[in-house]
């Protein structure tokens, strides 16, 4: 077994310098990886590009390390929860590059699995297809994309082994597994970190070869963006 | 009388059909969960990664782990099943999911749709919908007939940037149900209880085919 296993978020992101490529997991604030935001946002490593579906809210997740101006670049699918974001993109201190979000999921899949370019459909007739090739396959367009390329992969996970396997729960899987194969470092933070032999291998969503840190994470606050309920005793 | 949001909804499930996979957007389309008709079974996809979607959680059991595209609380049903997101979109583009109901700012003549930015203002992004509206065989748009400063949205060209091109198939508003022919444009359906012909035709800019009599949506 190689293990996989590092002390804390900090050492985790050794290696992490300024004007890097991240990856960054999650959806909305669903499965991002708290501990690693907070200790890249201790780091102060600055001018990065993150890759990331969206860019969190004033005060938590991404929108942590705007308000440090750590990032210098975002490409996400979605980004309008955040006023800071709003700020920076305005006058021009943020460049955004805005992409359709099965072809973001792609460009993450397509870098882990060896795959350098795929076609979509998505974006054709777009703006978004400005400057892309454009090519015909069983008479329908398809635009030509990319995958990413990116330094680090910050992902989260509900379990994960000392080697680096990890299991989701519910929809805070999202891009998180597709992040972890992409990256050239990849690092976990999961909720509970059990030793290997625990998990079942049957059970595994992303396998620990595409892992290459692991650690346990700790206060997971995991905020709820849009809280909608249904009154247990309805007014009779 | 023009339908509310509930209506517009109410109208749209009835396109339903049984064992269908549906992906319904942001706003208007949601509340046609609320309207499934008698005897028909489908399974609700959301592209953050669920099959199988339920409605919200009862108070206090809201899971932050289990959310929507909306990033609203939600709960799933027997028989559910979660993914990532490069397998929640490769079931898109490779059109397992039958339906997709989503909102829109303008539709043109020929099925071209905007929705996801205004010039001017903060673009927010076109999430998902770009891959949604190039991949879906069959596209209903649920919006009102007019935007705010009263202009209809139903276009020969689509003023704002375009989400997508020649997708949609049919449009149901608080006024009217129109099918789309890119070769002849909107052809109207039915019309919205009370609401007659001549105020669908004068609120419609795009290409307007009215042939016979049109029928009353029956709700």
């Amino acid at each position: 077994m190689i293990r996989k296993v590092v002390a804390n978020a900090d050492v985790a992101l050794d290696g992490l310098t300024d004007g890097m490529t991240l990856m960054v997991g999650g959806f909305g604030l669903c499965g991002i990886p708290e501990n690693l935001i907070a200790a890249l946002r201790k780091r102060g490593t600055r001018n990065l590009t993150c890759i990331s579906n969206n860019a969190g809210v004033d005060g938590f997740g991404l929108g942590l390390l705007l308000e440090t101006r750590q990032i210098r670049k975002m490409i996400s699918s979605y980004v309008g929860e955040n006023d800071e974001f709003e700020r920076q993109m305005l006058s021009g201190e943020l460049e955004v590059e805005l992409i359709p979000q099965g072809t973001l999921a792609e460009r993450c899949r397509a870098a882990g699995a060896g795959i350098p370019a795929f076609f979509t459909p998505a974006g054709f007739g777009t703006e978004v297809a400005e400057g892309k090739e454009v090519r015909m396959f069983g008479g329908k367009p398809y635009l030509l994309e990319h995958a990413f390329d990116a330094d680090f992969a910050l992902v989260k996970a509900w379990k994960g082994d000392e080697a680096g396997n990890l299991i989701f729960k519910g929809t805070a899987r999202n891009f998180n597994p597709m992040m972890a194969m992409a990256g050239r470092v990849t690092v976990a933070e999961v909720e509970e970190l059990v030793p290997a032999g625990t998990l079942d291998p049957n059970a595994i969503h992303v396998p620990g070869i595409f892992v290459h840190r692991i650690f346990q994470g700790a206060h997971y606050e995991k905020r709820i963006e849009q809280r909608t309920v249904r009154p247990k005793n309805p007014a009779i | 009388m023009a339908l509310d949001k509930n209506g517009i909804a109410r109208r749209i499930a009835q396109e339903l059909r049984d064992g269908w996979y549906v992906n319904l957007g942001i706003g208007i389309p949601t509340l046609v969960a609320n309207f499934i008709p008698e005897g028909i079974d489908v399974e609700f996809q959301s592209e953050n990664g669920i099959l199988g979607m339920g409605p919200f959680p009862f108070e206090g059991d809201e899971d932050a782990d289990l959310i929507n595209a909306g990033k609203q609380t939600i709960t799933a049903l027997a028989g559910a099943s979660l993914f990532d997101s490069a397998t929640s979109f490769g079931m898109i583009r490779a059109r397992k999911v039958q339906l997709t109901v989503l909102g829109a700012m303008e539709v043109s003549d020929r099925g071209d749709i905007a929705n996801w930015k205004i010039p001017g203002r903060m673009v927010k992004g076109m999430g998902g919908a770009m891959d949604l509206v190039a991949s879906a065989e069959n596209i209903i748009v649920a919006m009102q007939h007019s935007n705010r400063e009263g202009e209809s949205k139903l276009l020969t060209e689509c003023t704002l940037p375009l989400t997508g091109v020649g997708c949609v198939k049919k449009v149901v508003t608080d006024l009217a149900v129109l099918d789309i022919d890119p070769e002849r444009g909107f052809i109207l359906r039915e019309r919205a209880p009370g609401v007659g012909v001549d105020e669908i035709v004068a609120k419609t800019a795009g290409r307007l085919v009215v042939e016979g009599a049109i029928p009353e949506m029956r709700l």
